[in-house]
């Protein structure tokens, strides 16, 4: 019994157990049943002959705008957005208003999300109340309600020893807590990188010690609790100076992992000359130099997960002058391909490299049995065409909101289909 | 009259002026060379001239400035053309329109330039790119004051003929301060040295990638320079302490009696205005033999008198591209 | 090309103008001698030159930039770009009576244009229009009071005065 569906011929990339080859994959009552060569006829095919099929993506890293600010996104547009660009799985950051901090906030994301159909959406829980970073919040009741973990995300926690009693208070419920790393005394008003730019532009520069200043912190207080099961996340790195930072910390053995965006892997400070706002984004465009040691960390395996931090915004609000639009891109849909060109076209990484990145990885930081195509897991699929070129178009975008400084780019590695436990979600 | 068989086929051909880090060292003389042209209208008995006649400028001030606008307004009157003012005192766009809603409305209105003054930098630049009007940038934030910079070369041109060679010192906040920026690209493109002084808290980040010499000492560099520029230190745009103490800063950077007797003989001094008289510079300097504050200011109707033309003529060239409305 | 004038007949033209220059003026009164920027600017310097020799002392000689008083600022022809040029009257043109000089009088524009900017510099007794060719071609009523050289030239002609301190040489030319 049970709905049975058949991935034909497509080459089969699961890091998780290390397949890497041309080979079927079948599904059947919403889980995987085999991976191999299937024999047996099945009414449901799907031929991905020269396609690339791997377990379902998934983004630790979105802002979905519900509560809010609906008009800008809501979790039904996020969801479409997201199997969009091939993602089964996403995590909501808790900036919405109200914020993310108790059991029923999170019951709702939930509710919300199955009723939109789309993709799986998990959120994180603001770690101190209304993010303001004085008192924790209920990070007990919020675990119990499926929280994946704790987050203040828009901002950092800026007093260290807040962070430090979250951190121990942590270690019961086996979360991650994450980090928007942003010593705000060091930042100021800085609303793009501090340097030659922000210097003849006449804007107010975020110096990039104001992330490594706070990541520094958080890596001394982690390790400080040393026995216990808390994990750390260094979300959204962005200067050479921060990967030298998880290096160390990672050689010494600590629970901390680390994730980076595409425009931290494209686009420099360079881009804001013109002013438009599509490029203004928090952390902000860094230096050339920059880009080159994320990569080379990312080649070295000391990122953990590849996100996107998407961040929709309405028009109205980007068409500000640069110092008072909202900081953000929306990137769902584009993310692979951005992806296939920061690393795979330059060989940093190679497509198992990538997908683990985008799948294996980033479930295990969440805690979530996902991520794989193991016998009897949520059979959660995305098929991929890696060499179709075309252009990125916002107007086909599913998210309500365009604010995307990608439009016009030519991109190689389109999202075929997405299927979520077995049903197709997304078909191109 | 003909005007046939001219050796320049040079043409001005800016709708807008957002900043002088653009513009080529020919634009720069162009302008001054225009400006040149429009001073004997501020001495002689009419002052006007019709070529702006039935034009119409919006001064479109987010930031307190009398003096530049009244500079802009006159400049606008000698032309005549008619000036509208509009001033809000608060840019917070929480409070209401934003910057582009204000612009469009004002368009609906039929203007034919802009004179901006924000305390965004880049305000001009977004206006420039959603509506039809010229736009002059008459100060955006700590990126630009274009017209301020022309009219500080102006001055230097007229008293020391060219700034091939001039060593010129800037001293005061530089970090937040657009007249250094636009002076900085203004006078290195005609040719002249610029030092950048100030205490290390007031210089910007990276400022060593910029096409000037720094130096924290003023002593040192008083001796060698044959133009300073003092700027004012505006307190309201200060943040976080960057100096323990106003006297200290006046004691370390500020333009003295003591420190002109060993300033070339022939030095000049110059100020943006409005003076901190005793602050950043000893009144007896400020109306000293060597001081070109006053000279700075008419000269500043004149140069925007040029900027308003020039910029006029460059639309009347060009249809109108964008469709609001 | 036709040549209209040689060498020899402009120095006689300017003769005739300086001439008839001096014969017009009532006793007592001043004149001084204005040149419309760029060529009437050294017509008017050779006239000025000439008047003074014939009269007597110097005869104050100015120039007049008449850019921000054309008429076709706002609707400009494609390829030209007028620029502003200085003005330099260093006299007081109060109860004068004007020399204004031009080197070809054709639509009578820049003459127009001429007068409305001496009229915002003070107010002469007379103003009295010299030119070197007068040409057809009117667009507004305005006459030379001194033509050195009535030249017949079809419409859609050129007329082009070359003067060897601009152009190295001494022509006048229809084209």
């Amino acid at each position: 019994m049970g709905d049975e569906l058949l991935i034909k011929n497509g080459h089969v990339i699961d890091p998780a157990n290390k397949i890497n080859r041309k080979c079927d994959v079948l599904i059947a009552d919403e889980k995987f049943v085999e991976v191999g060569r299937v024999k047996k006829p099945v009414a449901n095919v799907i031929d991905a002959t020269g396609k690339l099929v791997v377990p379902g993506l998934i983004d630790i890293h979105v802002h979905f705008r519900e509560p809010g600010d609906e008009e800008e996104e809501t979790i039904a547009s996020g969801s479409a957005a997201a199997v969009a660009g091939g993602f089964t799985s996403v995590v909501c950051m808790p900036n919405t208003t109200p914020p993310i901090e108790d059991e029923t906030d999170v019951e709702y994301i939930h509710r919300k999300a199955r009723q939109a159909r789309k993709t799986h959406v998990y959120t994180m829980g603001a770690i101190t109340k209304g993010r303001e970073g004085v008192e924790l919040a209920e990070m007990g009741f919020m675990a119990q309600a499926g929280a994946v973990g704790f987050t203040d995300d828009g901002n950092g926690v800026q007093d260290a020893s807040v962070m430090l009693r979250a951190l121990k208070y942590a270690q019961m419920f086996n979360v991650v807590i994450a980090q928007h790393c942003q010593d705000d005394k060091i930042a100021g008003k800085g609303v793009m990188n501090a340097g030659y730019y922000s210097t003849i532009l006449g804007l107010p520069g975020l110096d990039p010690l104001a992330e490594e200043a706070m990541l520094w912190r958080d890596i001394q207080l982690v390790k400080k609790i040393k026995a216990g099961t808390v994990r750390y996340h260094a979300q959204h790195i962005s200067t050479a100076s921060s990967v030298e930072l998880i290096r160390a910390a990672k050689k010494q053995g600590l629970p901390v992992t680390c994730e980076a965006t595409p425009h931290h892997l494209l686009l420099t400070e360079k881009c804001c000359a013109e002013y438009n706002t599509n490029y203004k984004v928090n952390p902000p465009l860094r230096t050339q130099k920059d880009i080159e040691a994320l990569k080379e960390a990312i080649a070295d395996g000391l990122v953990d997960a590849l996100v996107t931090d998407h961040a929709p915004h309405l028009q109205s609000e980007k068409e500000l002058e640069f110092l008072a639009a909202p900081f953000g891109l929306v990137g769902l849909e584009c993310a692979l391909a951005l992806y296939i060109k920061a690393l795979i076209e330059p060989g940093i990484l190679d497509w198992p490299g990538l997908i683990r990145l985008m799948t294996e990885k980033p479930a295990k930081i969440i805690g979530v049995d996902k991520g794989t195509m193991s016998k009897g897991k949520q059979a959660d699929v995305t098929i991929i065409d890696p060499s179709v070129e075309y252009k990125i178009d916002v107007n086909t975008f599913r998210s309500k909101s365009k604010n995307c400084p990608y439009h016009g780019w030519t991109v190689k590695g389109k999202v075929e289909k997405t299927i979520v436990g077995g049903e197709i979600r997304f078909s191109a | 009259m003909a005007e046939k068989g001219k050796t320049k086929e040079f043409k001005w051909q800016r709708k807008h002026l957002l900043g002088l880090r653009e513009l080529t060292a020919e634009e720069i003389t162009y302008i001054l060379d225009t400006a040149q042209g429009f001073e004997e209208i501020s001495a002689r008995a009419v002052k006007k001239a019709p070529p702006l006649r039935g034009k119409l400028v919006v001064n479109l001030f987010f930031e307190d400035s009398t003096r530049t606008r009244n500079s802009f307004a006159l400049a606008a009157n000698r032309l005549s053309a008619d000036v509208v003012e509009f001033t809000k005192k608060d840019s917070s766009v929480s409070k209401g329109e934003t910057l582009l809603d204000t612009a469009r409305n004002l368009e609906a209105m039929g203007i034919d330039i802009v004179v901006i003054r924000h305390n965004a930098g880049g305000a001009p630049t977004l206006l420039s790119k959603y509506i039809n009007a010229c736009v002059v940038n008459a100060g955006d934030g700590f990126c630009e004051h274009p017209t301020q910079g022309l009219l500080d070369v102006f001055t230097i041109r007229k008293r020391k003929g060219s700034l091939k060679g001039l060593k010129i010192a800037i001293v005061g906040d530089i970090s937040h301060s657009r007249v250094a920026r636009s002076d900085m690209w203004a006078m290195t493109k005609l040719g002249a040295e610029v030092t950048f002084v100030g205490p290390p808290t007031l210089m910007p980040p990276k400022v060593e990638q910029l096409p000037v010499k720094i130096s924290y000492s003023l002593d040192d560099v008083i001796e060698k320079v044959d133009v300073i520029n003092m700027l004012r230190i505006q307190f309201e745009r200060l943040g976080g302490n960057p100096f323990p103490s106003v006297r200290e800063y006046s004691h370390y950077f500020g333009l003295t009696v003591e420190r002109m007797k060993r300033a070339k003989p022939d030095i000049l001094v110059m100020h943006p205005g409005p003076i901190n008289r005793g602050l950043e510079i000893e009144s007896e300097v400020a109306d000293g033999k060597n001081s070109v504050i006053l000279q700075q200011v008419t000269n500043g109707v004149t140069v925007r008198m040029a900027t308003l033309f020039l910029v006029n003529q460059a639309a009347a060239e060009k249809p109108a591209e964008i469709q609001n409305g | 090309m036709k040549v209209l004038l040689n060498a020899k007949q402009i120095d006689s033209a300017l003769n005739k103008l300086t001439n008839r220059i001096v014969a017009d003026i009532p006793e007592g009164v001043e004149i001084a001698v204005i040149g419309i920027r760029s060529r009437g600017e050294i017509v008017a310097q050779r006239l000025a030159g000439r008047l003074s020799k014939k009269i007597g002392g110097e005869i104050p000689c100015g120039t007049l930039d008449i850019t921000l008083y054309r008429d076709d600022l706002n609707s400009p022809k494609s390829g030209s770009q007028p620029q502003v040029r200085t003005t330099e009257i260093r006299f007081d043109i109060d109860d004068k009576i004007i020399i204004l000089v031009d080197d070809v009088l054709h639509t009578g524009r820049s003459a127009r244009a001429a007068m409305d900017a001496l009229i915002d510099l003070g107010r002469p007794k007379a103003i009295r229009l010299a030119v070197l060719v007068d040409r057809a071609g009117r667009e507004f009523p305005i006459q030379a009071d001194y033509a050195g050289y009535k030249a017949d030239a079809k419409p859609g002609t050129l007329v082009q005065v070359l003067l060897k301190e601009s152009d190295n040489k001494e022509q006048v030319i229809v084209e």
